[in-house]
């Protein structure tokens, strides 16, 4: 029998906003999914994104739910996590959200290693405004604002997490709709800062102007281009040019989560 | 029992309002002349049962202030100038998504880095209008360190009455200066919660205005799953593009401050009943007015004070019924170059002369400065 995912959608919200062939809806059924099997009620659970198509999400599902301002989820989420560390916090933003405008906020969440699990959709593209290049756009494929081709290298999210602390780190793409939600469920069962990179298709603001114009090209790009982490670990530079690594690529569970590092230095907590 | 007096600088006695209001988050971020706040709280939060946290940058100390309320504590962050046009992205989301949380702006002097250890009176305009859009604003003056306390514990009482972020302008003079103040006890000062939904969770609005502009608020987590935006939304609080619902709503988020001005708006009458000129003033100036105006009077000159503790809403109804009894005019002393002397040529109406007196060079306005512009009315 087919998975019901209604108990999870708001009514009433739907249909999404997102565009035929946008990877966001494969991402957004895995997410539940994972979410189903923590088991956690859905009274605790927080979902906070920033601004664009992937910070859309939160508006769909049947959580407390927070639609921030762009690039800021995190400093919301923060917040949130240390008022009630009860309360299961997940943010989620695109690749512009999370690596341009939220940056800062990106590498300071992952440092503190506080119990958040951040989903960052990386669609290689500003999608919501038009599809402007971003901090994830390849060098050389087009834009409406890289007319000529991109010229800047890019962020590699799931390196960018691991170097600045976060103790769970994996990547997957919306081809692989299980394998993501097993890893997401990793994520969300991780005490401390986890972070999944989701690359997904834009055909709308990215495939059209560079040689995926159907979402199928998409995902078949994204299918022969993951590169199990197991495997790519032991491949060069060379081979694993334009290629990208998936699954779990870090995870670190000796290091303290940061609201439970607190109440123990201020006395808050019993322990120590 | 014997009174709990101190001898406290002006940024510790809003550390210690804050704690009387109830506060117990704090997100900030290091700035001169506001720090002391960030430290008091940092070591005295815990001992409360509550959670300090610096962030990474001011924008993200606003963002976790609005997502600790969101959560159910009353949160706090202090900042000033530089910082304070930083927050001004999520000050605004805070407007909009109705979220109580209180900032102390303790105001320097200048643009840019300005001057960072002298004070001023130059955000006035900004704490009104540095959000883009329209939106409410409260935002208060106190002039006096046992006033930084009381009136912290107002803007704490304000933002959760009221369901919205409440701005405390103060300056560095009084962030800075130390006075004896008497610690209200437990109780003696009125403390108000945020109003919660009593209907059922599959009931609740969290914007529902159909029995009052301010609508009940859940805290995250009690089982009244909602969602926040800062997009245009209507009851529910999905987003609406619905032309006649923004209206509404974008005119009900100001009409609930506005239309209370007899509660929110606090001013001091000093030796006004007889006066035949007056000076409007508030924070650090407001102290020079008052020995501006008790020399006057010894003088024999009919001098008196309209202290404001709100700055916004502006005082205008006070300003309108001395500009209409008649006072020969209305000075207004600021650390600027003409900000609150505008809204009180507007509230005046043309009905007496309004003048300013300005000073932007990082000090105070002296007294003789006011008495004697105010002796020439």
């Amino acid at each position: 029998m087919a998975y019901d995912y209604a108990k999870f959608i708001r009514p009433g919200r739907l249909p999404h906003i997102w565009c035929p062939g946008c990877g966001y809806g494969i991402i957004m059924k895995s997410m539940l999914r994972a979410i189903d099997s923590t088991g956690w009620s859905k009274d605790e659970i927080v979902l906070a994104s920033g601004i664009g198509c992937a910070s859309r999400l939160p508006g769909y599902v049947d959580f407390n739910t927070i639609h921030t301002t762009h690039g800021r989820s995190l400093g919301f989420a923060t917040g949130i996590k240390l008022a009630n560390p009860a309360l299961k916090v997940i943010a989620m933003g695109g690749d512009g959200d999370m690596s341009a405008i939220g940056g800062n906020h990106f590498i300071h969440a992952c440092r503190r290693n506080i119990d958040i699990t951040v989903l960052v959709f990386n669609n290689y593209i500003y999608g919501m405004t038009g599809g402007q290049y971003s901090p994830t756009t390849p060098m050389g494929a087009k834009a409406t604002t890289a007319p000529y081709g991109m010229i800047e290298p890019s962020f590699d999210i799931a390196r960018l997490a691991v170097a600045a602390g976060a103790t769970f780190v994996g990547r997957t793409t919306s081809y692989h709709a299980v394998p993501m939600e097993k890893l997401i469920l990793q994520a969300l069962n991780h005490k401390g800062l986890s972070v999944v990179e989701i690359m997904a298709g834009c055909p709308t603001g990215y495939g059209r102007r560079n040689g995926q114009k159907a979402a199928s090209d998409m995902l078949i790009w994204e299918k022969e281009h993951a590169v199990p982490y197991e495997k790519a670990k032991n491949m060069t530079e060379a081979e694993m040019a334009g290629k990208f690594a998936i699954g779990v690529i870090y995870k670190d569970e000796s290091r303290p989560e940061y609201v439970e590092s607190y109440d123990r230095a201020v006395g808050l907590s019993k322990r120590g | 029992m014997s009174k709990d007096k101190r001898f406290l600088q002006g940024n510790d006695a809003v550390a210690l309002g804050a704690l009387y209001a109830g506060c117990r988050f704090f997100a900030g971020y290091p700035i001169t002349p506001s720090t002391e706040v960030a430290e008091k709280l940092a070591a005295m939060l815990p001992k409360a049962g509550g959670r300090f946290i610096q962030m990474e940058d001011e924008i993200a100390a606003m963002a976790a202030v609005i997502g600790a309320s969101l959560a159910g504590r009353k949160s706090l962050t202090a900042t000033s100038g530089p910082g304070m046009s930083l927050k001004m992205e999520n000050l605004g989301f805070g407007c909009m998504a109705e979220v109580p949380c209180v900032i102390l702006n303790v105001m320097r002097g200048g643009p840019s880095t300005g001057t960072p250890t002298g004070p001023g009176q130059s955000d006035i305009m900004q704490a009104k209008w540095g959000p883009h859009g329209d939106h409410p604003c409260i935002a208060l003056t106190p002039s006096t360190v046992a006033e930084q306390f009381t009136e912290t514990v107002r803007a704490f009482n304000l933002s959760e009455k009221y369901r919205t972020p409440v701005i405390i302008l103060t300056d560095e003079i009084i962030g800075h200066m130390r006075e004896a103040v008497e610690i209200p006890a437990e109780g003696e000062l009125e403390v108000i919660d945020r109003v919660k939904p009593d209907c059922a969770p599959e009931d609740y609005l969290p914007y529902d205005s159909s029995k009052g502009d301010v609508p009940p608020m859940a805290n995250f987590g009690e089982g009244y799953r909602y969602h926040v935006t800062g997009l245009n939304h209507d009851a529910s609080g999905f987003p609406t593009a619905k032309p006649s619902i923004i209206d509404s709503e974008e005119r009900r988020l100001v009409r609930k401050v506005e239309a209370n001005y007899d509660d929110i708006v606090k001013v001091e009458e000093f030796m006004c009943g007889d006066a035949d000129r007056i000076v409007f003033a508030f924070g650090s100036s407001a102290r020079s007015a008052k020995d501006a105006v008790l020399a006057l009077r010894e003088k024999g000159v009919k001098a008196g004070l309209l202290k404001a503790l709100t700055i916004w809403p502006f005082p205008e109804r006070h300003i309108k019924k001395y500009a209409d009894g008649g006072v020969k005019g209305i000075l207004v002393p600021e650390l600027n170059l003409g900000q609150a002397v505008c809204e009180t040529e507007r509230a005046a109406g043309g009905k007496c002369p309004v003048e300013g007196l300005f000073r932007v060079d990082s000090e105070a306005i002296l007294p003789s400065q006011i008495s004697g512009t105010l002796e020439r009315f």
